[in-house]
């Protein structure tokens, strides 16, 4: 019985996540044209350029190193197996097509959550126990427009660049090991590269981190706002915030990764 | 006799088998300051959070100027929250804005005012509660009674009508304190606002408030104006007033314990 008790709370408490991250989904992705230029409240623009600050541009050096190293590393280890075939001009197109369906958008997925995710709930959960989301909702403002829509907004605008970016180091990282290797012109590998890379390749990474990017903004803030009791709930806040979104982008991925592969095939 | 602006009808919270509030009944009058006593844990600030509307009763009716506040719509909701001022105990201030930006948010975010409007409106704000020289600082660098003052400045940016105070004083010294209340009777007498002071200081409730109301595990056990407030003859109001402890420490259970923290052996004394 106790067994069942714990399966059957974990369940309901599960499925009251989902609908907490779908109700807020729905509400911020709502309120977000109001943070936009010209047709948004005036000022909130703002707000939202120093979340796209935080988010993106800080993020640049992080998700660029990641996707250097990444990318040796995925150049090496497909030149190793590669090699005995006399195969090794494929390691350009393990990397480019693997950084740009997939790679890419995972590592920026990974850098944000663990950068922006924890940062959003660390920021709203203080805000919590601080009642300084009452104190908005006392002065009839609305935290999800006030709040949640500028981050919204920035994450869903530079989550996909950077996943463009991180696309641009990792492939850069396969000419550094062709140019170590075999001598390869960066003019050769670019033009190589361009011929194995399709623009579906392309818009279905973009279109993976753009799922990443809500997943990402929708649990961060959730878990703040979830926040209850002192300074050490928001610390639980944050770590659940990067462990939640970590799973559930790698959810989304294999959800993704599973229908092209299918469309693909048929 | 006009309607009650505040009007609580038989308000009652309960959070599991936990009942918090027990049927409380609560009116208060244009123009007056009521003070809200009570000991820690009776219930003052869950009835502050209910008439300001953040939580939703088990039952019992709020009316904010004849308007029931969980039964209305969003926007008449939001309509009596911009005649609302709350200054809440840990002030709230937004940390990542100066002392003028905080103050002028409502009026940014609530109002269609010019900007060169709004900072002549802030800065008359912050000079009221003397803080124009702190206008450009950041909360963190105020100290208590400066954070409170600022709240207090930011409540009131919309002229609002109504001006709730959870626990004005607490954390503050005796002469900050006084100032504080000062400011209370200050806006009082000039804007006519109807206020409610939720607390636990007494010389402080009894400085600022028209009348009092003093809640006990829940339930309200008196509502009177302060004169005939202080001369109760209520066992628990007067335990209250004359700072009588209740009777833990003197029980024998608790005696022997402590006897036996100390080390102390031998027969009770």
């Amino acid at each position: 019985m106790n067994v069942l008790e714990a399966i059957g709370g974990g369940a309901l408490r599960g499925l009251a996540y989902i609908g907490g991250l779908t109700m807020q989904g729905w509400a911020g992705l709502r309120a977000t044209p109001r943070v936009l230029p010209l047709v948004g409240k005036p000022g909130r623009w703002r707000a939202a350029l120093r979340q796209m600050a935080a988010v993106g541009v800080d993020a640049l050096p992080m998700v660029g190193t990641m996707s250097l190293c990444a990318g040796f590393i995925l150049a090496m280890q497909a030149g190793a197996e590669l090699r005995r075939f006399g195969a090794l001009q494929y390691v350009m197109d393990t990397v480019a097509v693997g950084f740009t369906r997939e790679l890419g958008p995972l590592l920026t997925a990974f850098v944000v959550s663990g950068r922006s995710g924890s940062a959003f709930s660390a920021e709203i959960g203080t805000m919590m126990v601080t009642s300084e989301i009452d104190a908005l909702r006392t002065m009839a403002i609305d935290p999800i427009e006030f709040v949640l829509a500028p981050k919204y907004l920035a994450a869903i605008i530079t989550i996909p660049c950077l996943s463009i970016m991180s696309n641009a180091f990792g492939i850069l990282a396969g000419f550094g090991f062709m140019l170590i290797t075999t001598r390869y012109r960066f003019s050769m590998y670019l033009r190589y590269v361009a011929n194995s890379i399709q623009l579906h390749d392309v818009f279905i990474g973009l279109l993976k981190s753009l799922v990443f990017a809500v997943i990402i903004v929708n649990v961060g803030c959730l878990e703040g706002f979830r926040t209850r009791g002192g300074p050490d709930a928001v610390g639980r806040s944050a770590t659940s915030a990067v462990v939640w979104s970590t799973f559930l982008v790698i959810l989304a991925d294999v959800f993704f990764t599973a229908i092209f592969y299918l469309v693909h095939k048929s | 006799m006009a309607d009650p602006v505040i009007s609580v009808e038989n308000l009652t919270v309960q959070y599991g088998d936990h009942r918090v509030l027990d049927g409380v009944n609560l009116n208060i009058e244009a123009g007056e300051v009521m003070a809200l006593l009570g000991g820690s844990g009776s219930g003052k600030t869950t009835v502050l959070r209910h008439i300001i509307g953040l939580e939703r009763p088990t039952s019992g009716t709020i009316r904010i100027r004849g308007v029931d506040i969980n039964r209305c719509s969003p926007k008449e909701l939001k309509g009596i929250r911009r005649t609302m001022g709350v200054a809440f105990q840990e002030c709230a201030l937004f940390n990542a804005m100066s002392i003028e930006e905080n103050v002028a948010l409502p009026l940014h975010e609530l109002t269609t005012l010019a900007d060169p409007v709004i900072e002549i409106m802030t800065s008359m704000k912050l000079a009221t509660v003397g803080l124009s020289q702190a206008a450009r600082q950041m909360p963190q660098e105020l100290s208590g009674g400066m954070k409170k003052r600022a709240a207090v400045a930011r409540a009131t940016a919309l002229d609002p009508e109504i001006l709730v105070f959870d626990e004005p004083s607490a954390g503050l010294d005796p002469i900050v304190a006084a100032g504080l209340d000062e400011l209370i009777l200050l806006l009082k007498r000039a804007f006519h606002m109807t206020i409610l002071v939720v607390t636990h200081e007494l010389a402080s409730a009894f400085r600022v408030a028209d009348r009092v109301a003093m809640l006990e595990r829940g339930s309200l056990i008196a509502v009177d104006d302060k004169d005939a407030f202080q001369k109760s003859t209520q066992p628990r109001i007067r335990q209250f007033l004359d700072r009588v402890p209740d009777p833990i420490a003197e029980s024998a259970d608790v005696q022997d314990r402590f006897r036996e923290l100390a080390g102390i052996t031998g027969g009770r004394a």
